[in-house]
């Protein structure tokens, strides 16, 4: 992919070679890009001609002035952090139950602040847009009948939930956290590869990378003036805040979470410490004449807000899927009246099916009338009979999507296919259209990566937090997600993906 | 305010680290005796220490490396640690970071000795780190932590654990001395008493004069040592009082009558009286009063009827 550029930028960007620090071992720090290749993808801290970026400047000085070893040691004191606070998965099959901690590369991706301020106006328009047209669809259904969005497609859609037709949600607020992946490409270009409007996850490694990576280059963190990511829980429990019932004066807050065995699980104890609320689970939860309580050592106790880390078909056995252990019975009902609120509210995932991504821009028009600021990545749908016939000639270089799957699963990777697998994706296309959506396949942009000890580009993407609430909220930066396996374009953390710290700065 | 199964984690964190400390100190005591008495076995002092634990017998060396490592046993120290640890991620928005890292770490730590363990079985320093890493989680717990209900729950746990596993340890050592034929043996009753660090506070209180009904005396009825039975009992019974008041639930106090009628009983308890009776039963009954305290507790915050507890 692309020529390989080995470190002229090295001695066109620098006065000399840096001099090697006495007694430090190993290759010399030259030797550690020998393998940075520039190619096609946007890389994140060199220009096409191989200077270094000016806001990746400091970065590559300290990159320069320290030894292999320190470098090493300062990946193992990370490694170290993420055990002792034990943000770790378990390893299933193993019955030793090896946890594991989630793979994280030590150094930062950085974002100027120009940058970041048209991604913010970006996330808040598309934000606003998706609460609209989500209340829009279960109520009047006006951009229904206008004909904007087919109706076939949200009624077909597996997260549209019939339930919610009429239900009354307080402000309007349907997604009041959203967490949108963001990739970069060629031309240097944010563009939207997807919305999680349901549960999304990952905040608190936003969290954590930051702590640790203070804790690893505070020299570096003090040579840039990074904006702080540190107070999203105050931020998530005034979103939540907003939500609450007007009628409850102290209005009681929750998080609810699956239980110990789900692989978030750290994050939800989390963001319960962060805000100082309960982390419950559906059998600390009862309803009675359509009032949630929760089970303390005091009675039973009104929960008035639920920040819900379960998914909808999970939520409520009498509503939902009936073999569910983790949801509360009669929640839904509790819902309808009014008398409890949930964030995100249920039904959020029809606008996060990968069909109906497609239509996000011509959302934003309808409703404000507005020219999206963040563009879509080119969305072929199956089910319309020209965009078909061409992606089934050209599968093997476009990507190809289940819409209904998360987490890097179910998807073609055209160019990285076998013909075999290829003549299996076009017999499922076939046989379920509406179940498919097909994307050229991206150039990932790239930022450096310590990977044994060498210092090379890896893809990356970028989820950012969107809070939605009395107005909307987003900390500077996200999770950036990296795909550490070289060459590989899946950043989910279930398919070798990692992450590091990203910082947004003041400029 | 306090969730249910937050309470029951908490309570639970705190009993199984005290019987991993507990089961620590035997160990290393049973160890050291072994080593001072070649390859022949003993009058059965060890035995005596390892039947206390519940443990299966076998080879004295195994033994002690099963003591901590066998996860197959769930009252080895490691599993002891494991649950504890488990049901701390499920009170984690409960108690303090602090407190979930140092008990994270001694994890961690116990997981690394067991493979080092096989090749080199010097369990005084396993014992020793897990005696010290559940002393700095009292100690953090008590530095970082609210002392309010979820704190309450802590102190009722690890002081209701460590009553029954002092009264249990007593009733197999004194069993044999006053009931059995053989008149108890001096080094086994110094091994009592190190079993539950009480041999230097004995020391300063009696001198190391030792004997039977006095080292009796000690563990059970002493108003100040922290592991008798009578200091326990007390701070148990404070913690289910503090629990009464702090949840509101008056209706609640079968917890904290049971436990006081225990703590007065041993405050009023005479020494030869008990001898004079059945020490034995006299033992084995405050394990069976303990046991009906931790039931009351359950009925009344944890596992209460929904329809006793709805609003009117």
């Amino acid at each position: 992919m692309g020529s390989t550029v080995r470190g002229p930028w090295l001695h066109a960007s620098l006065p000399g070679p840096p001099a090697l620090k006495e007694g430090s071992a190993g290759p010399g720090p030259e030797s550690r890009f020998a393998s940075y290749e520039l190619g096609a993808p946007f890389d994140e801290m060199f220009d096409a001609a191989g200077d270094v970026r000016p806001h990746c400047r400091s970065l590559l000085d300290e990159l320069l002035s320290s030894s292999a070893t320190d470098l090493r040691g300062r990946q193992t004191e990370a490694d170290k952090a993420f055990l002792a606070q034990g943000i770790t998965f378990t390893v299933y099959g193993d019955d030793q139950g090896a946890e594991r901690i989630f793979p994280f590369d030590l150094l930062p991706r950085i974002i100027t602040g120009a940058e970041w301020a048209t991604l913010d106006r970006g996330l808040t328009q598309r934000l606003t847009a998706i609460n609209l047209f989500l209340k829009d669809i279960y109520h009047e259904g006006r951009i229904l009948s206008e004909g904007v969005v087919p109706r076939s497609l949200v009624y077909s859609c597996k997260h549209y939930r019939r339930e919610m037709r009429g239900v009354s949600v307080h402000r309007d607020i349907y997604v009041s956290v959203a967490g949108t992946d963001l990739v970069r490409l060629e031309n240097g270009r944010f563009v939207v590869l997807e919305d999680n409007l349901r549960v999304p996850s990952g905040v608190s490694y936003m969290l954590a990378n930051r702590e640790v990576t203070k804790r690893v280059f505070p020299g570096l963190f003090n040579r840039y003036n990074v904006t702080p990511v540190a107070h999203y829980g105050q931020e998530l429990m005034a979103t939540l805040r907003a939500l609450a019932p007007l009628s409850r004066a102290e209005p009681t807050f929750v998080v609810l979470t699956p239980g110990v065995g789900n692989s978030a699980y750290f994050e939800h104890a989390f963001l319960a410490r962060e805000m100082g609320v309960p982390l419950v689970e559906g059998r600390d939860l009862l309803v009675h004449d359509n009032i949630v309580y929760m089970r303390t050592t005091s009675g039973l106790r009104r929960v008035d807000v639920i920040y819900r880390r379960v998914d909808d078909d999970f939520i409520d056995p009498l509503a939902f899927r009936a073999d569910s252990i983790l949801g509360v019975p009669g929640l839904m009902n509790a819902y309808r009246a009014g008398n409890v609120a949930l964030s995100n509210a249920i039904g959020t995932g029809v606008a996060d099916d990968k069909a109906l991504y497609a239509y996000i821009p011509a959302i934003i028009r309808f409703y404000l009338s507005e020219e999206p600021i963040l563009a879509n990545v080119e969305t072929y749908l199956l089910e319309r009979p020209s965009d078909r016939a061409y992606v089934l000639e050209h599968l093997e270089s476009l990507v190809v999507k289940a819409v209904g799957e998360s987490g890097g699963y179910g998807m073609l990777i055209g160019p990285h296919s076998t013909a075999k697998e290829r003549e299996a994706f076009r017999d499922r296309i076939v046989a379920d259209p509406r179940n498919f959506i097909a994307q050229p396949t991206l150039s990932l942009s790239r930022a450096a990566c310590l990977i044994d000890d060498q210092i090379e580009p890896r893809h990356v993407d970028l989820r950012p937090y969107v809070l939605f609430g009395d107005k909307v909220r987003i900390v500077p930066g996200g999770l950036t997600r990296v795909a550490l396996r070289k060459g590989s374009l899946v950043v989910n953390s279930s398919q070798g993906g990692g992450s590091k710290d990203t910082w947004v700065l003041r400029d | 305010m306090l969730l249910s199964r937050v309470a029951d984690s908490l309570y639970w964190i705190s009993r199984y680290l005290e019987r991993a400390e507990h089961t620590a100190r035997v160990v290393d005591v049973a160890v050291d005796l072994g080593l001072g008495r070649g390859s022949t076995r003993d009058d059965g002092t060890i035995d005596l220490l390892y039947t206390s634990l519940e443990l299966p017998i076998s080879e004295p060396g195994s033994l002690a490396v099963a003591a901590f490592f066998d996860a197959a046993n769930a009252n080895s120290v490691l599993s002891c640690i494991t649950v504890a640890r488990e049901n701390a991620r499920q009170a984690r928005e409960e108690i303090s970071s602090e407190m979930w890292q140092q008990l994270n770490g001694l994890f961690l730590r116990l997981k690394q000795m067991r493979g080092d363990a096989s090749r080199t079985p010097r369990t005084h320093f396993v014992s020793r780190s897990v005696i010290e890493g559940v002393h700095l989680f009292h100690g953090i717990t008590d530095a970082t932590m609210g002392h309010g209900e979820g704190g309450q729950y802590l102190l009722a746990g690890r002081y209701l654990e460590r009553a029954m596993a002092t009264a249990r340890l007593l009733d197999r050592f004194m069993g044999r001395a006053f009931d059995g034929p053989s008149p108890p043996d001096q080094a086994g009753l110094v091994a009592l008493l190190r079993s539950c660090s009480a041999l230097e506070a004995y020391c300063r209180h009696y001198t190391a004069d030792v004997r039977p009904e006095r080292v009796m005396e000690f563990l059970l009825l002493d108003a100040n040592f922290p592991r008798s039975v009578r200091f326990s009992a007390s701070i148990a019974e404070s913690a289910l009082r503090s629990l009464g008041r702090l949840s509101g639930r008056r209706a609640g106090g079968d917890a904290e009558r049971l436990a006081g009628r225990l703590h007065a009983s041993l405050d009023y308890g005479q020494v030869g009286e008990i001898l004079d009776g059945e020490p034995h039963l006299y033992l084995t009954d405050i394990g069976r009063q303990c046991a009906r305290i931790h039931s009351a507790l359950y009925r009344t915050y944890i596992l209460y009827s929904i329809d006793t507890a709805l609003p009117a």
